[in-house]
């Protein structure tokens, strides 16, 4: 019996006459990882946008551990359990590694309101600050300043911030996205690791067909805004939905 | 051992120190190493617009938000003691109703202006608070009955605070109410600026940081964006009030032209510029630089003007009545020579 932490039910989200996400119904559980794939354009980010809240929904609702959000701000929905990673690098950059990190932990320990007390006494902020830095590698570079990291660095940073959120529900959008060979396992490792805590559910958008392969439990395909296909890995990579999907042809029995 | 007062944001660059300590110690010791009336009324105008200065940085250094309501609320904390000395009498009562009074007034205004406009966007914010301060200044020369107009006040605070206390002399300088009352300017200020840094070295002001450089992020990883928009407009608006209610106690007149008139918002604004923003020391430079350049460029250029006489156009430029070309003039150059401020430029160092 899996807990279902987020669902979203006939979620749809209309720009002038074009639909970009279209009635997806779909729910996600605890201790999984589900993929969702589909080509450019098919409303992944969009998918994202909804859920986090940065877009408002047209029609549908989005529930998080069975309370209705669909019409709570972001950060509402972040101090409920939501966290997500930008695909674009969306960091703080004037600040250094650690402070990004510290600016996190302290969001969720609700501490942002001291306002009389030194940001640097807070040692345990960043003993977990630190912590987390490790984990992606960073802690070398904690007092670098953000805009002065490399590309791939950036995409660690991106990594480590949800991870010092310690969220319910993990967003992760292209995480690997424009990083080195060498630079990637470290993050999917990560990812597998997350993996192993069974009360939080991975939500993941990818590109890479190996890394769904070796990470995903479950794939959702988006076409047009549209769910098209849902389940095992293996069932739903092999099916004729995903390989016209990836081909670019036209769908015409959705 | 300063780590703590400074609430561990150092000046970071040994000019720096050089240059806040020399400020620090001519404004603690103004009235014995610059003695004269003139001089005093300086360093204790100095002293607020420290404070003034630093609390517009708070927003706009800090917090990212532009706001041109930072005289009005300078003015409610001025008229506040300027009020209630007026209705309450002479006395120390009057001064803490007045200052406490002007105080919670601006943060009211601030709540209530920041709520209505920092919900949709800065830009809007920076519209409202003009609309907001020309509506004020208009409403406080019209209702002459109550403020003055104008003409603004005149009131009389407590004797121990002016002129005529005398209590003997120290180093040859006649040590009277006047210096009482500066000492309470300079003393006020130090404690208001200690205050400033601090709540921008605290958490609180790590978020603002965070607010100004991604504002979306922010909210992404759990902030509340428009509370903590709001309430360091509060803070800012409570400060810049109680500078007002130092300057009202010190000059014992308040007027539009000195508290609310909109010169004096451009004026905190280049100062912050000049200065360096997001930096609170910036607003120490800036605000004694300009001080000093408003009360004796003047003066200087005289003097320049009469030693170049016999020389042709050169006196006609340097006459006093140019004042203010040149004092635009070095703002130009500064702005241009100096993009991040003083602090900025001398903490990157060169």
């Amino acid at each position: 019996m899996t807990q279902t932490l987020l669902e979203t039910d006939g979620l749809t989200v209309r720009f002038g006459g074009h639909v970009a996400v279209d009635a997806v119904t779909c729910a996600f559980h605890a201790g999984q990882l589900t993929a969702i794939v589909g080509p450019n354009g098919a409303g992944k980010t969009t998918y994202f946008n909804l859920i986090s809240g940065q877009i408002a929904a047209t029609a549908g609702t989005v529930r998080l551990m069975g309370e209705d959000v669909t019409r709570t701000s972001v950060a509402e929905r972040c101090r409920k359990g939501l966290g997500r990673a930008f695909q674009l690098t969306n960091l703080f950059p004037d600040l250094t590694v650690l402070e990004n990190v510290r600016l996190v932990i302290q969001a969720h320990q609700r501490k942002g309101f001291g306002l009389f007390s030194m940001a640097e006494s807070h040692v345990e902020l960043t003993t977990h600050a630190m912590a987390v830095l490790e984990r992606v590698r960073l802690d070398g570079l904690r007092d670098q300043k953000v805009s002065e990291l490399s590309h791939g660095n950036q995409r660690k940073l991106e990594v480590a911030m949800l991870i010092a959120l310690d969220p319910a529900v993990y967003m992760f959008d292209e995480p690997t996205a424009g990083m080195s060979v060498d630079e990637a396992p470290v993050v999917l490792d990560l990812i597998a690791e997350l993996k192993h805590d069974t009360d939080r559910t991975i939500l993941l958008v990818e590109h890479k067909m190996d890394v769904i392969r070796t990470l995903a439990d479950r794939i959702i395909v988006l076409h047009n805004g549209a769910l098209a296909a849902d389940g095992d890995p293996a069932e739903v990579m092999a099916s004729d939905v995903v390989q016209e999907a990836y081909m670019g042809r036209e769908l015409t029995d959705v | 051992m300063l780590t703590r007062p400074l609430s561990g944001d150092k000046p970071r660059s040994t000019v720096l120190t050089v240059l806040l300590l020399v400020i620090l110690v001519a404004l603690a010791l103004a009235p014995f190493l610059f003695p004269g009336v003139r001089s005093l009324e300086t360093a204790a105008r100095i002293c607020i617009f420290i404070v003034l200065v630093a609390s517009y940085d708070l927003l706009l250094g800090y917090t990212g938000i532009v706001s041109f309501a930072h005289t009005m609320f300078f003015g409610l904390g001025a008229y506040g003691v300027a009020l209630a000395s007026v209705h309450m009498g002479r006395g120390w009562g009057a001064l803490l109703t007045g200052t406490v009074a002007g105080a919670l007034a601006a943060a009211a205004l601030a709540l209530v202006i920041g709520l209505f406009s920092l919900r949709v966007r800065a830009i809007f914010f920076a519209m409202i608070t003009l609309a907001v301060a020309s509506a004020v200044a208009v409403l406080v020369s019209q209702m002459s009955g109550l403020t003055g107009g104008e003409d603004g006040l005149n009131y009389q605070i407590p004797r121990e605070l002016t002129p005529a206390f005398r209590l003997g002399e120290l180093f040859g300088v006649r040590i009277n109410g006047k210096l009482l009352n500066y000492y309470l300017v300079f003393f006020a200020c130090l404690i208001l600026f200690l205050l400033l840094l601090r709540i921008v070295n605290s958490p609180f002001g790590r978020v603002l940081q965070a607010i100004r450089e991604n504002d979306f992020r922010a909210e992404a990883i759990g902030y509340r964006v428009v509370w903590y928009r709001v309430t360091a407009t509060c803070l800012s608006a409570a400060v810049a009030a109680i500078a007002g209610s130092l300057f009202a106690i010190w000059l014992r007149y308040v007027g539009p032209d000195t508290t609310l008139s909109f010169e004096i918002m451009l004026d905190i604004l280049l100062m912050v510029v000049i200065g360096g923003m997001g930096t609170m020391y910036g607003a120490v430079l800036g605000a004694t630089i300009f001080v000093l350049a408003q009360n004796y460029l003047q003066s200087l250029m005289g003097v320049a003007s009469e030693a170049t006489e016999a020389l042709p156009l050169i006196p006609n430029l340097l006459d006093p009545d140019r004042w203010l070309l040149w004092l635009g003039v070095l703002f130009i150059l500064s702005v241009y020579f100096f993009p991040t401020g003083i602090v900025g430029r001398l903490r990157s160092g060169r």
